[in-house]
């Protein structure tokens, strides 16, 4: 498999590549002093050369992406310069820091069988793309690799920020400009995957806004979770769903189901039109528009979300405090009447919480200021108000197309610094994205580990993995189950379809 | 080195011929197929003898069947309209009895659209746009005759089909009843009585999108109502899978060389309509097009285009999408790119030089093909959009303005947004209104050019100026532009400039 050896990494990234292979794995202590080891940058390019001519196609291939690979030669030369060490923020994507996280503690493995549903590369996992973000900001899509072992090394040498997952494509994505028709060159296969956002929350919490999150509004994001996973599984009957933490303010979910896997465009867009509710910004008074009765499904997210609303909408986020912000509660109720009561009363009484103001429709209602409503549509009027301050926002787009691209599971978010690990949902609420580890953190922790472990014997210690000795143990060790799981059903389904012939070495490191 | 392998298959018809031992006894495999239904699903392809002649002749008849279906679609008339347009032109083409009618020519009615189909569907496989629309129309003719098959006959008609679901036992129907009753939102009937079918949710995907199914571990219960969308759709993937298998085929069949003229000639006649755009469509000829002219020009713009013209002046700025609609329009009316990119730098007044050009510059010489790939700069960028595709893209969403305003906007916005360009005639804002309530969305707009322009048509009718072919239903933005312009220029127009395109039928 010589096309997995990366060759554009040796030959295209000449200034990164020889960085990567320079920095010894010691501790950073070493200073950073190029002209000593300038030798070493032979090194990589000659262990290569036998393979070199077989290449050459990829490499013609991969300069004609011009807009990615003249930004990265150009730019390279920023980044092998040490980055300022006060700058705590670029720490978490800086080359040396990437490549100790990568090298320690990446789990490769799980993330390999995750996306090749077997033990042995096959076409799920060596057709697929990836995309990497480079440190210098250059984005490079159609990398695909042979191996769990090449794609590690092709993450050490380019060291990304982070990178993405795309879908299997019908042929090696790094070989598609050779085929002579573009059609052959197609998605064939990818997990179904949902995006949440906080973003999309902006026009209903109160505590912040934008990038920033606190415990308050990441309840939205467990309730959404809650809501999505709960009909993943009840009504289309996924059960290898991984909740994705994405390292900031949002969650992903994959579901890797065989079933999930292979449908089309128009069955991924039906899945997120099923889960959809709240589609554009503005529903004033007309209300969501849904059906009464209420399909099982919303009516099953409401039982779900009935008791957030009173805890983490009304009390916690408290949206209808200041008279402002009860104008917006007064013009989702489509009765006259009710709003200019509500309004009178909320005037003469001015502190009274989010909590009072919606118990104050029952009371006002029922003193007889219903004009045009039914006690019925005022039930209605409301459901379809808590149903907008907590049914999931997805960002649909994510889902409904098969070649889009997702942010990979552990990968380390540039802002924050904080692993994307999963979420185990049947601890959901316990869950608390202030406690995920940095990049930083976990790094610190090996050597404190190894610190404090120094009595103990050389054999011992080898026995004890690096992520092992670290905070990430447990969402690794979560992520190990899941794959488990997975593979183990890809395999029973598999030996009932046919012996594979195609081998592959079996990948340990 | 990525043609047909050298090593051909033979197709098991032929393998037959070439051992003549077995050719002896074997029972032909191309025996006159049975009939049995009216209906068919076109699972086996014909292997009967048939002329020349007729693979042609019956091709065209069902040409024109399809040709028909789509103006109807075109024209955005509602199912019952479409289905009462369609009664005479089917009985006239492509007539096919009932059982029960124990007509003598059931038999060949049948044979006949059988053989039709697939001589269509051969020459509609070669490329993927005329695979959708071939497959898109044959699935509507399906359903429109499956509404109109004799009741018993569909059901047995159903119940020969080789699908996969499965009879919702009495019990567990009483346990999911209301839920089954929510879902469907069929409050009204009398449930216990009624039929479900369980069925993979992957088949009803258009029901789940609208959440109007109950669905239980990837089961969908389906109601027998929907059954026949079931059967449309389960259609629709085997004509479409078919087609594909068709196109991969469609090489090896070179050897023929009596079928690929008939082939060509029917898939040219179906090539015209779609597309509704030609370069003549510009009007650069007869007056000249600048930056500077856009603002006089508008106009004469149709309210999709007016409407854009109007939030870019008023914003300064206009969204991705209505930039694209916008600048492809500007280009169908005979705007250089130079002009184009000089419009759009002028007109987003508050960016600076840098942000257009890194942001904004791409995409306009995207659209005129002037960069991108290779297809794209060969077809000299995108085409105009039609009002089909403007009729079913995807709704603009907040602060977006494209698409089609008879669509996009509710009927007071509409009718406020007519007022605002200068349409106050009350006749024509009711009839304006109800057009769009029935979603005939470019009847609309038709309607209101034809009111705007109602001196001018009627002169040009009077004095017979025109073809009559050049005042049809518009269908293009562009078209609209055109014909505007040049009705509101008659003095000015030589006889010889008259080429608005208006697509030709493919029935012509």
């Amino acid at each position: 498999m010589p096309h997995a050896v990366s060759p554009e990494s040796s030959q295209e990234l000449p200034a990164l590549n020889s960085e990567a292979e320079v920095l010894p794995d010691a501790p950073p202590t070493t200073s950073l002093d190029t002209d000593a080891q300038s030798s070493d940058v032979e090194e990589p390019e000659s262990k290569q050369t036998n393979a070199a001519p077989a290449k050459l196609d990829e490499l013609f291939d991969d300069d004609d992406d011009d807009e990615f690979s003249s930004s990265v030669q150009t730019r390279a030369d920023d980044s092998s310069q040490p980055a300022p060490q006060a700058a705590p923020k670029a720490q978490y994507s800086e080359p040396e820091t990437l490549r100790q996280f990568y090298q320690r503690l990446f789990p490769f493995r799980p993330l390999f069988q995750w996306l090749n549903h077997a033990a042995s590369p096959q076409p799920d996992f060596q057709n697929r793309e990836f995309a990497f973000v480079l440190p210098n900001d250059a984005y490079i899509r159609y990398q695909s690799f042979a191996s769990a072992d090449l794609f590690r090394k092709q993450c050490l040498q380019m060291t990304p920020t982070r990178f993405e997952i795309g879908p299997q494509y019908s042929m090696n994505p790094r070989e598609r400009k050779t085929m002579r028709s573009a059609s052959s060159f197609r998605p064939v296969m990818k997990e179904l995957v949902f995006d949440i956002d906080m973003t999309d929350y902006d026009p209903i919490r109160t505590c912040c806004s934008g990038a920033s999150i606190c415990h308050k509004c990441w309840r939205f994001i467990v309730m959404a979770v809650k809501v999505v996973d709960g009909a993943l599984r009840e009504d289309f009957g996924f059960q290898h769903i991984l909740w994705v933490y994405s390292g900031r303010r949002g969650a992903h979910a994959w579901i890797s189901d065989k079933r999930a896997r292979e449908m089309d465009d128009a069955k991924r867009k039906s899945i997120a039109g099923y889960l959809e509710l709240l589609r554009g910004s503005e529903h004033g008074k007309k209300g969501l528009g849904i059906r009464r009765p209420l399909h099982p499904h919303i009516d099953r997210s409401l039982k779900i979300l009935n008791p957030h609303f009173q805890t983490d909408v009304l009390a916690d986020q408290d949206p209808w405090q200041s008279s402002e912000q009860a104008e917006k509660l007064l013009n989702l109720l489509p009765d006259k009447t009710l709003t200019a009561a509500l309004q009178k009363k909320w005037d003469s009484a001015p502190n009274r919480s989010s909590n009072q103001k919606w118990a104050d429709i029952d009371t006002v209602a029922e003193a007889g200021n219903l004009s045009t409503l039914t006690t019925k549509q005022l039930v209605d009027a409301k459901q379809d108000i808590r149903l907008e301050y907590t049914y999931p926002r997805l960002d649909a787009e994510v889902s409904k197309k098969l070649n889009h691209l997702l942010k990979s599971p552990f990968v380390i978010h540039p802002g924050t610094g904080r692993v994307c690990v999963p979420i185990d949902v049947r601890r959901l609420d316990d869950f608390d994205p202030f406690e995920v580890p940095t990049v930083t953190q976990l790094l610190q922790e090996i050597d404190d580990w190894d610190a404090k472990n120094a009595s103990m014997s050389e054999e011992e210690r080898a026995k004890v993995l690096d992520w092992q000795k670290t905070g990430l143990k447990p969402y690794v060790e979560y992520f190990r189950g899941h794959v488990a799981t997975l593979l183990k059903e890809e395999g029973r389904g598999k030996r009932e379809r046919e012996e594979a012939g195609a081998g592959g070495d079996p990948m340990e490191f | 080195m990525l043609a047909v392998t050298t090593n051909p298959r033979i197709d098991p018809k032929k393998r037959a011929v070439l051992d003549p031992r077995k050719r002896q006894f074997a029972k032909a495999q191309w025996v006159e197929q049975e009939y049995a239904h009216r209906m068919n699903f076109y699972t086996t392809p014909p292997t009967g003898d048939i002329s020349l002649e007729q693979f042609e002749e019956w091709g065209i008849a069902r040409l024109k069947v399809l040709a028909e279906l789509e103006a109807c679609q075109f024209r955005n008339k509602p199912p019952a309209e479409t289905e009462e347009y369609m009664r005479p032109v089917l009985e006239k083409h492509m007539r096919l009895s009932s059982t029960r009618s124990r007509s003598s020519e059931t038999a060949m009615e049948r044979k006949k659209d059988h053989y039709s189909h697939w001589s269509l569907r051969l020459a509609f496989s070669g490329t993927a746009d005329l695979r959708q629309r071939f497959a898109r129309l044959e699935t509507q003719l399906f359903k429109l005759r499956l509404q109109h098959d004799d009741l018993a006959e569909r059901r047995a008609f159903i119940d020969s089909l080789p699908m996969s679901w499965e009879t919702v036992t009495a019990e567990e129907k009483n346990l999911w009843l209301d839920e089954l009753k929510a879902a469907t939102g069929f409050s009204s009937m009398r449930g216990d009585e009624e039929s479900w079918f369980k069925v993979d949710w992957e088949m009803v995907p258009e029901l789940v999108e609208r959440r109007q199914v109950l669905l239980k571990r990837g089961k969908a219960y389906v109601h027998v109502r929907e059954q026949q969308t079931m059967v449309v759709n389960e259609f629709s993937r085997r004509l479409e899978a078919g087609l594909e298998l068709a196109a991969r085929f469609l090489p090896r069949m070179d050897e023929d060389n009596r079928l690929a003229p008939i082939l060509h000639h029917l898939s040219q006649s179906f090539v015209a309509p779609d597309a509704g755009y030609s370069e003549s469509s510009s009007i650069g000829d007869m007056a000249s097009i600048n930056a500077s002219s856009i603002d006089a020009l508008s106009q004469h713009f149709p309210l999709c285009m007016l409407n854009l013209h109007r939030e870019l002046r008023k914003d300064s700025h206009l969204k991705h999408y209505g930039r694209l609609q916008y600048t492809l329009f500007l280009k169908g009316i005979g705007l250089s790119l130079q002009e184009c990119i000089v419009f759009w730098r002028k007109s987003f007044k508050l960016l600076t030089d840098e942000k257009f050009k890194s942001e904004y510059l791409y995409n306009i010489r995207h659209s005129y093909g002037d960069v991108g790939g290779d297809a794209n700069k060969r077809g000299r960028g995108y085409t105009p959009y039609s009002c089909q595709k403007l009729l079913t893209e995807a709704l603009p969403s907040g602060g977006q303005s494209h698409g089609c305003p008879y669509r996009t906007y509710s009927p007071d916005n509409l009718v406020a947004l007519l007022q605002n360009v200068g349409i106050n005639d009350r006749e024509l804002l009711r009839g304006v209104r109800e057009d769009v309530g029935k979603q005939r969305y470019h009847i609309a707009c038709n309607r209101v050019f034809e009111t705007t322009h109602k001196n001018e048509i009627k002169k040009v009718k009077d004095q017979s100026l025109w073809p009559a072919s050049e005042l049809d239903t518009i269908l293009h933005p562009n078209t609209y532009f055109k014909r505007g312009f040049l009705l509101k220029n008659l003095g000015k127009v030589q006889s010889g400039d008259i080429g608005v395109d208006v697509p030709t039928q493919m029935s012509e």
